[in-house]
């Protein structure tokens, strides 16, 4: 009644969980009702709310469970956060700087741009100059050409007077007429260019001025008006002419204000002067007028001015066509047109006259040069200005460089800039991408770890599904409902295994499994192993067997749980593909597998070159698609551990061990043998349509080989079978034994006994005689019955066996050797009967290993005298061990309770015990009471302590005290201490030691307590309310320690 | 007809058990409790329950008189009381009557009168509710085991 609405309450208990503070302490014990289907639950069950939240989502999963697996998931996403944090934080100084770029474009133009024009300025500039010193050049040379000319002209005039002097007045009668001067100046002309025409006029003065037109028989008439001259002191009439200016005749040139001056200044100077510039009669230009004196006698050196004016006969005088001269002079230059120039008559520097030059012709205004121009006359002054007549073009070689410059160095900058612009723009792109992809990868660990929360969840209430079924099943059910609820179950459970491959998978994944490292024997693992797959391989007729080197240590130190897992998945994997043949799992050092591939290499080479031989030399004789557990290698193997057994090397702390598991199933398809050990992948969908599964069970097994710092790996050839081997390390483990009671403890009366294995194949003999070692068991192997037969009997003579040294317990056969071997059931017959009858020799006993037998077999068997077993196989040590002890009927020391399970044991600790309970709450002691009567103990119970007292009077019959710690009036401890008094006491009396074992019995069991509980006496202390693995415990505990109890722990 | 609803009551029973569990007013302690019931000892559970409520009752009389005490100050003796009823409770498993029972005792040790008054109300209420609850579980109990005996000739 109660199993049945418990399994009903577990799964509302999960509700009740929800209001519970603290689920923990009741989870432990309704889990022992979860682990229906499941094969491995590493954790507690969990709430189910949970489960829920699981499935809505995985956010609210996040906060609502914190401290479980999540708490992972968010550490990643916070650490990730920092991580990202941190890469912002270590970005490049063009990162950093990235909003200055565009800023540091427009200074670096700007910049390029005032450099632009510097370099144009310079240009400029130094063009400038250059065209100023051409000006210059220019200027100056024209004002010196103009002057040589000019002064060439006034020579010319000086040597006319000097020729009107010599020739008018030195000689008498003068020599020189006006006919003669015109002729004479006429043709002279040429060495005067600049000057239109020259004309003489002669000094009169007023006293000779009648005389002297009468001489002319013309009279003195001024230059404007043409009149006859008005008095004047002094006249100037021209008396010779050049013909050019013909009109001069007669005329006083001292009637004119210029002229007069003109005249003044050169006779007082003796030098030529000129006038200032004016429009010329004739011609228009401007010019000047160039007068000479002409002086009557030789001048003495050095003359005054009255001198000069005293000796003075005349003037030359002659108009100089200025413009005419600087043009002809300009013409005769080369380049006359890039300038202008211009002449002026500076004599008053406030107001300087025009003497040559368009006044509208401006030029480049910007840049003249000034030249001096000195015409032999001191007192007039004379300059000369050029300017370029154009302005000066910017030269083509600025116009090109700086452009180009700037152009390049913007280009430049550009380019640096679009570079900054994408190294920026790559940066980001690296900074987005590294966070993507920490985002992908706490995404990845966030994928397996709600895989392994909602596979988790979902396995809760999953197992209570299957503890209903399986409760159902339990129950009265019609045919049909059982078959359902079967199928159900079924399903359930191929469920639940691959919720449980889902949940390792993705454990593996978020890297939370974690390997635990206890102590465990191998050999044992493997005939679990072997056992689970029995029944299997039984009825599909394969062979199942398993080999352990002897050099593999017997406990080593690792994962059992998850080796086991690795094999139970290789296995059930050959198992499940393997229609005909066997399956061999072979454990041994992986040195070992060195040295026996060194040799193999060859023979797995020959073995598959070899013209197909009839049988293999592999376990059932089926071809195998590794070499490496044929005879051949094996031998090599087995014989090396025989002669080097002591060899074994104790250096280092690990042993690396080698596991292969071969079998003659169907292989795998070359095509799909990469991706084998991929999750979710099988050799092809036909595959999982055929044999079922999920593929996942192969990936499980490479993660955790590879966490046991392995390699796995296989050979496969299709339709022969495959060879899955994996390496795995573990500690060795010298010194601890292993006391748990789950290893299978072999039974020892076998030691020192021998046996014959008849077998033919030698690989399945070595196996066979490898369990029997186990058993102490020596083994001489046969390859034929007949020979053992006749050795046994020694009726032939060469027997191999030192037959009477030893006696023989056993013969072994092997049902393939029986069989194939004709007519010999006669002779086993017989062998029994003379065995049988010799009264020193006990009989060796018949066994037959068999994989399976049929009906007939077995009675032909019986007839031939296998009539004392026949060992099924797969070969376990443990069931060989079995199966002998019935066949040699010897006393079997059976263990009570192999499992060691609590409430069995408590009971024959407490069966009989006499046991006192105090505590004053009635309830109390009555639970009390009743728990401790279940398991058979009488129960006396005392409601304080002084009746505990009393009761524990010595002598007393309590084997043990059971006491409240908190009663009133006299407590736990106070009443304990008393009991001690009282032995203490009685011992000194009666020499005899009294100790009864007290548990303290506490409600809240902290730490102070229980050692408040040893000072003052007891043994130990239960917790109340009573736990049966609890009370167990500190039963067990002060119970051993009694010396006076007399219990036999079947423990032991 | 008498004996077909074994089945039924049984169904009633843990229905009923359930919803304790899942209030919370029950816990495991009383699972462990049913256990140690056997053949030998078929009415434990009972006879157990039935000295809880009998202690109590005489407990919770006992506070009651003395809370009602005008000039009272006897905390400890209180705080004694407490400490059985919360044993005991805790031995039954009745979990809700323990929770409460541990909240009036810390009242109490803070002299905390009107808190130790509302702490019994609590306390006897949910106390009374427990001993509804587990009549009707015996009652069931009974009827269940009355129509278990029940065979009829076939």
């Amino acid at each position: 009644m109660f199993q049945s609405f418990l399994s009903q309450l577990i799964t509302d208990m999960n509700w009740a969980a929800l209001n519970n503070p603290n689920p923990e302490e009741k989870e432990p014990k309704s889990s022992d009702f979860y682990h229906l289907g499941a094969i491995d639950l590493p954790e507690k069950p969990r709430k189910i709310d949970f489960w829920r939240s699981g499935l809505m989502g995985f956010a609210k999963m996040k906060q609502q469970q914190q401290q479980l697996q999540h708490s992972v998931a968010v550490k990643m996403n916070s650490s990730s956060n920092e991580q990202v944090g941190n890469n912002k934080k270590g970005s490049t100084f063009i990162q950093e700087h990235r909003a200055l770029l565009p800023k540091g474009l427009i200074l670096w133009t700007i910049f390029v741009g005032f450099i632009s024009r510097g370099i144009y300025q310079w240009m400029d500039d130094s063009s400038k100059v250059r065209r100023e010193e051409v000006l210059v050049s220019m200027c100056d040379q024209r004002a010196r050409m103009l002057q040589d000319q000019f002064s060439v002209s006034v020579n010319h005039v000086h040597a006319l007077a000097i020729l009107v002097s010599t020739f008018h007045y030195h000689k008498n009668p003068s020599a020189i007429d006006q006919g003669t001067f015109a002729d004479y100046t006429a043709r002279t002309a040429f060495e005067r260019p600049l000057l239109s025409g020259v004309a003489y006029a002669e000094k009169v003065v007023n006293a000779e001025r009648e005389m002297f037109e009468s001489q002319h028989n013309w009279v003195i008439k001024t230059m404007d008006t043409g009149e006859p001259s008005p008095v004047r002191d002094e006249y100037a009439p021209v008396i010779f002419s050049q013909d050019s200016v013909s009109y001069l005749e007669s005329l006083d040139m001292m009637s004119g204000e210029e002229d007069r001056e003109n005249i003044l200044r050169a006779r007082e100077t003796g030098k030529a002067v000129l006038t200032s510039p004016f429009r010329l009669l004739a011609s228009h230009h401007l010019g000047v007028v160039l007068t000479f004196p002409v002086y009557k006698a030789s001048l003495p050196k050095n003359p005054t001015v009255q001198e000069r004016i005293a000796a003075t006969a005349g003037y030359l005088g002659g108009a100089f066509d200025v413009e005419s001269l600087v043009e002809n002079l300009l013409g005769q230059l080369a380049g006359n047109q890039a300038i202008v120039v211009h002449v002026y008559d500076i004599t008053n520097a406030s107001d300087p006259l025009v003497m040559y030059g368009n006044q509208d012709e401006e030029g480049d205004t910007s840049l003249y040069h000034e030249s001096k121009l000195d015409f032999g006359d001191p007192f007039r002054k004379h300059k000369m200005i050029c300017r370029y007549l154009q302005k000066a073009p910017i030269p083509l070689n600025v116009l090109t460089t700086v452009p180009l410059f700037f152009g390049i160095c913007f280009l430049v900058g550009y380019i640096l800039y679009s570079a900054g612009v994408h190294i920026v723009k790559v940066e980001d792109d690296f900074h987005e991408m590294q966070e993507l992809k920490v985002r992908a990868e706490a995404a990845d660990v966030a994928k397996s770890q709600f895989l392994a929360t909602v596979s988790h969840e979902i396995r809760t209430p999953m197992n209570g599904i299957l503890g209903m079924l399986a409760m159902l099943l339990d129950t009265e059910l019609s045919s049909t409902q059982r078959d359902y609820a079967q199928t159900a179950q079924i399903c359930g459970k191929a469920l639940i295994a691959l919720i449980n491959e889902v949940l390792d998978r993705a454990k593996i994944e978020a890297g939370k499994l974690e390997l635990e490292s206890v102590p465990f024997d191998i050999r044992s693992i493997l005939d679990d192993v072997l056992s689970l797959f029995s029944e299997e391989s039984r009825n599909k007729r394969i062979e199942l067997a398993v080999f352990v080197s002897d050099k593999v240590p017997e406990i080593v130190k690792g994962d059992s749980g998850r080796f086991r897992q690795i094999i139970i998945n290789l296995v059930g994997n050959s198992v499940k593909f393997t229609e005909k043949g066997h399956i061999f799992v072979k454990v041994h050092l992986a040195e070992q597998a060195k040295d026996g591939a060194e040799s193999n290499g060859v023979v797995s080479e020959d073995m598959i070159v070899a013209s197909k031989p009839s049988s293999y030399n592999t376990l059932s004789g089926y071809e195998a698609a590794d070499g490496r557990n044929s005879w051949d290698s094996f031998k090599h193997l087995v014989s090396e551990e025989e002669l080097s057994l002591l060899e074994f090397d104790t250096s280092s702390s690990n042993v690396r061990l080698m596991v292969s598991i071969e079998d003659t199933g169907i292989g795998i398809p070359l095509a799909a043998q990469g991706r084998v050990f991929m999750p979710f992948m099988q050799a092809d969908s036909s595959t999982s349509r055929t044999y079922g599964g999920t593929g996942i069970g192969l990936s499980i097994s490479k993660c955790l080989v590879e966490l046991m710092r392995g390699q796995i790996s296989f050979v496969s050839r299709p339709r022969i079978g495959s060879t899955f081997w994996f390496t795995a390390v573990f500690d060795k483990c010298e010194k601890c034994s292993l006391k748990k009671p789950t290893v299978e403890n072999l039974p020892s009366s076998f030691r020192g006994m021998r046996a014959i294995v008849v077998d033919a194949k030698p690989v399945r003999a070595a196996v066979t005689r490898y369990h029997m070692k186990r058993l102490g068991i020596n083994v001489d192997v046969m390859t034929s019955l007949r020979t053992a037969v006749s050795s046994v009997t020694g009726r032939n003579g060469s027997s191999p066996l030192p037959l009477g040294t030893t006696k023989l317990d056993m013969i072994l056969v092997e049902k393939d050797s029986w069989i194939s071997t004709e007519d010999i059931d006669s002779e086993i017959r017989q062998m029994n009967s003379r065995t049988n009858g010799n009264v020193h020799h006990k009989t060796p006993k018949l066994a037959l290993f068999a994989t399976n037998i049929t009906n007939s077999e077995f009675d032909r068997a019986k007839s031939a005298g296998f009539a004392d077993t026949v060992i099924m196989k797969p070969l376990r040590a443990s069931m060989i061990g079995a199966c002998l002890q019935q066949v040699l009927e010897l006393r079997k020391t059976r263990q009570q309770h192999p499992e060691g399970s609590s409430p069995a044991t408590l009971k024959s600790l407490l069966t009989g015990k006499k046991i006192l309970v105090v505590d004053d709450n009635m309830v109390n002691r009555r639970v009390a009471a009743g728990a401790l009567k279940k398991f058979g103990a009488e129960v006396v119970c005392a409601e304080s302590g002084q009746v505990a007292l009393g009761l524990l009077q010595i002598p007393h019959s309590f084997d043990a005290c059971f006491m409240d710690i908190q009663m009133p009036q006299m407590d736990g401890f106070e009443a304990t201490r008393q009991i001690r008094m009282m032995e203490k006491e009685a011992k000194e009396k009666t020499k005899l030691e009294w100790h009864l074992p007290i548990l303290a019995m506490t409600a809240d069991v902290i730490h102070a307590t229980y050692e408040e509980c040893l000072k003052s006496g007891m043994d130990g202390y239960v917790s109340k309310p009573f736990e049966e693995e609890n009370l167990y415990k500190s039963v067990a505990k002060s119970f051993k320690a009694n010396p006076i109890s007399d219990l036999s722990c079947s423990q032991s | 007809m008498l004996g077909l609803g074994v089945d039924r009551l049984q169904a009633d029973i843990n229905r009923l058990l359930t919803s304790l569990f899942h209030q919370g007013v029950l816990d495991e302690q009383f699972l462990q409790l049913q256990q140690l019931q056997d053949d030998t000892s078929p009415t434990f559970v009972y006879d157990v329950i039935n000295i809880y409520f009998d202690e109590s009752e005489k407990l919770l009389r006992s506070l009651r008189l003395l809370l009602m005490d005008r000039e009272f100050s006897d905390y400890k003796k209180i705080g004694l009381h407490l400490n059985q009823l919360v044993g005991s409770s805790s031995s039954i498993g009745a979990r809700r009557v323990r929770n409460v029972c541990v909240a009036f005792r810390s009242a109490s040790e803070l002299n905390n009168r009107p808190g130790c008054l509302r702490g019994l109300e609590v306390v006897e209420h949910e106390y009374h509710y427990l001993k509804n609850m587990m009549h009707e579980l015996f009652q069931l109990e009974q009827q269940r085991l009355l129509a278990a005996g029940v065979r009829y000739p076939m």
